[in-house]
């Protein structure tokens, strides 16, 4: 188990070397980085002014290496474009960033897990149908058509909450469903084919043939076994939730680590953004190998492989 | 059978379950959202799409930051966005001592929103410490004319230019604000953005950086500014980065003011009874440039027949009446007309004639058409546009549409063949800010003619303004002649705003709140 952990850690942190990597290339190729900085319509002088004030005329490696290794002391840069300290700009984004990650993943529990239950219980009936007519609807809908369609709705039309911004909870509404629902399939499809599996199995004739009332059946007996799989989808789902919300974000004016990492990108902001980016890649792959070891604990085949 | 029928009610158990979800989250909102803002409380919730950098003026190179600027600091002198006429603002009047000298007396009794004094320690301090490339400004281009600024005594200040500068006064009306200077020393730009202050119309209550800024009316404005004293009493400016979401917003009466909304938005918006839709022109011309330099890709834009070609192929008019939008002229310089020296008197115009253009390629041995590369960075739509009226006679190209950086160094480094180009000269209302960038063999300049380069030099660096506008003329006369690039139009800017709110759109896309008012 031990071997396991340190194999799949030592990879983890391989993938997010490697996304850091390729995020500092990709921002290098879309354009020269000083004739960013330096805006619309600096002179040349101004522009080489930019370079050098930046370092900017050395090999990208060795802007590289530079960055890493200041990284790995602890020190995280200053924006270019805000012109303050790396690490507290990206702190004080977080908090937004969460509440939303979280909310969304509750979100989509709520109504995964019902509509999950539903259709497992009348398979293939218009229940079913409905419910992944819901799924299909949810995984093809583009999120911010979504959050565009919710905001015509909800705003525009019946004037009940907020279109943008972060001040008060009904602030969260929209783009908490916005986000959660578009991960809520991924989550109900699972549980549906758990409760399937689950509710032929032998354990729960038993119970059914003691004379259990249904609802503790199937929330005591076959929902506590279907669920095993959804913690671990949980874990990826909530990475994902982390680093989708740069759309949503931008969206609903949301100031947290989304719109920080759209408006890096917008003004080659290059430290806030690689931070970013290292930050949510070892978010993803922390929860990843957390969900990983939770598996090769519950069953240690996976260990083996 | 049995067991179905209990599956079925627990299912009903689960789908009550839902339904109460359901009830509790409508109870909770269905209570409409409180109109709390805007005309009730005499303020103007504003939104931008981009945040500033830095909110001292000398440290973003954004347009919402020139608007916070104006709102928040003061300028030396003040220019009238109605007569273009100069007014003394933090000055109470200035004049030139020699061709790189200014004297400016000073205004007395004006106060910083710290309480701080107005005085020549102010003007000084500030002009210096912008001046030094060590303390790295953003906007160069603005401070990098300023040679030095001496302190005659507490009321009078001279400032020198580092050469020949006959557009510094148009400068001192407009990027170039003044610092508290005791505030300044002691926080210097990272802590005048924290806690900005200055001693204009509005001052900053809260700043939240990326996210929103508050300023309310300065009551202790000084009475003879050139600015008139706000009757608004806050304005509260929101970055939303997202446009749809900031017509949403205006929609649902969250916001009372948005600019740069799209045409066909805007076109949207007129229906709406509770907005209003102004349109405005801009400084920012729009203009394709053609390279001509020897290592061209292009070898045949180096024919003038090709050139002028071009510039027949494109129906200005049509552009501006079906695409670009009310506010929008059509232009025949690369120049915005307002600005001293801009003309096109004399200069060759080329008609939208489709029929000349295919009979000009034949000629430079293109009957069959030609295929070029166009790069272009933004107004896709007016890209395209130009593409097809390209086609229509034959001239094929392939669109590049990159980011300013990289379109930037495609220009450069003498890759392009076509651009679509847009250009604000930073709201300076001096032909020097405009074509010389293009023509006087700066970075950008892929044509490379000495005599236009002289000329635009003899314009740049002369104080007679008759000799200035007759250099000019005869630089923007050759460009036009030789058909060196091909003058579109200017650009408008489109305003939404709350039906109740007064106000008028000036051609520097400087939204003016100290004049607005609610009727």
């Amino acid at each position: 188990m031990a071997r396991f952990v340190v194999t799949r850690l030592a990879l983890a942190l391989a993938v997010a070397l490697a996304v850091s990597i390729i995020a500092f290339l990709l921002l290098r190729l879309s354009g020269d980085v000083a004739t960013a900085l330096a805006g619309e319509g600096a002179q040349q002088a101004d522009i080489e002014a930019v370079r050098k004030i930046y370092g900017l005329e050395r090999p990208v490696i060795v802007q590289y290496g530079e960055w890493l290794w200041r990284v790995m002391r602890g020190d995280f840069g200053t924006s270019l474009y805000f012109k303050t300290d790396v690490a507290s700009l990206v702190l004080s984004k977080l908090p937004t960033t969460l509440v939303l990650g979280l909310s969304s993943l509750v979100f989509s529990l709520l109504i995964a897990i019902p509509l999950g239950i539903i259709a497992a219980l009348y398979r293939n009936s218009l229940i079913d149908r409905l419910a992944l007519g819901l799924a299909v609807i949810g995984q093809a809908l583009p999120n911010f058509f979504f959050a565009l369609l919710l905001i015509m709705v909800f705003s525009i039309t019946l004037r009940w909450l907020p279109v943008s911004g972060s001040g008060t909870w009904k602030h969260f509404v929209m783009p908490t469903i916005a986000l959660g629902y578009y991960a809520a399939p991924a989550f109900m499809r699972l549980i549906r084919a758990g409760m399937i599996e689950v509710l032929s199995a032998d354990y729960v004739r038993t119970a059914r043939a003691k004379g259990l009332p249904a609802r503790l059946v199937i929330f005591k007996h076959a929902l506590r076994n279907a669920i095993v799989p959804v913690v671990a989808l949980t874990a990826v789902q909530l990475g994902f939730l982390l680093g989708g919300s740069v759309v949503i974000e931008t969206i609903f004016a949301l100031d947290g680590l989304g719109y920080l990492a759209y408006q890096s990108i917008a003004n080659k902001d290059f430290p806030v953004m690689q931070v970013v980016v290292l930050l949510l890649s070892l978010v993803y792959v922390g929860l990843t190998l957390m969900a990983d070891i939770a598996n090769a604990w519950l069953d240690p085949r996976i260990r083996v492989a | 059978m049995v067991w179905q029928g209990r599956w079925m009610m627990a299912g009903k158990w689960i789908a009550g379950f839902v339904l109460v979800l359901g009830i509790l989250a409508l109870g909770v909102f269905a209570a409409p959202l409180p109109a709390s803002a805007g005309k009730a409380d005499n303020s103007i919730r504003f939104a931008y799409d981009q945040a500033p950098e830095n909110v001292d003026p000398y440290f973003n190179n954004v347009r919402i930051g020139v608007i916070i600027g104006q709102h928040v600091w003061d300028t030396l002198i003040y220019r009238d966005p109605q007569t273009n006429e100069y007014k003394g603002q933090l000055a109470e009047s200035w004049k030139q001592i020699d061709d790189r000298t200014y004297e400016f007396t000073l205004r007395q009794g004006v106060t910083f929103h710290n309480g701080d004094e107005f005085d020549a320690d102010d003007v000084v301090y500030t002009l210096n410490f912008v001046s030094k490339p060590e303390n790295k400004v953003v906007t160069q281009t603005n401070v990098s004319w300023i040679d030095k600024a001496e302190k005659i005594d507490k009321y009078r200040v001279r400032v020198t230019t580092k050469k020949v500068f006959p557009a510094a006064v148009e400068y001192f009306a407009g990027p170039i604000v003044i610092h508290p200077h005791a505030y300044y020393e002691k926080v210097g730009p990272k802590g005048q953005n924290e806690k900005p202050v200055g001693s204009g119309p509005f001052k900053v209550t809260a700043y939240s950086p990326g996210k929103s800024i508050t300023l309310e009316r300065n009551p202790a404005y000084f009475k003879a500014s050139p600015k008139a004293q706000a009757k608004i009493n806050r304005i509260d400016i929101r970055f939303i980065p997202d446009r749809q979401t900031q017509l949403a917003e205006i929609l649902s009466d969250g916001l009372d003011f948005i600019m740069s909304v799209p045409k066909d938005q805007a076109d949207q918006l007129q229906a709406v009874p509770t907005l209003q839709v102004v349109s405005g022109e801009t400084m920012r011309i729009v203009f394709m440039q053609m390279n001509i330099l020897d290592n061209t890709p292009a070898p045949a834009l180096r024919d003038e027949r090709v050139r002028r070609a071009i510039n027949h192929a494109i129906d200005r008019e049509a552009m501006v009446k079906n695409i670009v939008g009310a506010g929008s002229r059509a232009l025949a310089t690369i120049c915005f007309p307002t600005q001293v020296g801009c003309t096109d008197e004399g200069a060759a115009r080329y008609a939208y004639d489709p029929a000349k253009a295919k009979a000009l390629l034949a000629e430079a041995g293109f009957a069959n058409g030609l295929d070029l590369d166009i790069v272009a960075y933004r107004e896709r739509n007016q890209t395209e546009a130009i593409i097809g009226y390209l086609k229509a006679v034959g001239i094929r190209t392939n669109l590049r549409f990159l980011q300013y950086a990289a379109l930037r160094d495609v220009i450069t480094s003498g890759k392009a063949m076509l651009t679509h180009q847009t250009w604000g000269s930073f709201s300076v209302n001096d032909t020097s800010a405009s074509t010389p960038n293009y023509f006087a063999f700066r970075a950008e300049d892929i044509t490379r003619d000495e005599q236009v380069r002289d000329l635009l030099n003899k314009g740049d660096n002369s104080v007679d303004l008759a000799t200035r506008r007759e250099a000019y003329k005869g630089a923007l006369k050759i460009i036009a002649d030789k058909a060196y690039a091909v003058p579109l139009y200017s650009l408008p800017v489109y305003y939404a705003a709350a039906a109740a709110l007064d106000f008028k759109a000036y051609p520097d896309e400087l939204p003016r709140f100290w004049e607005m008012r609610y009727k």
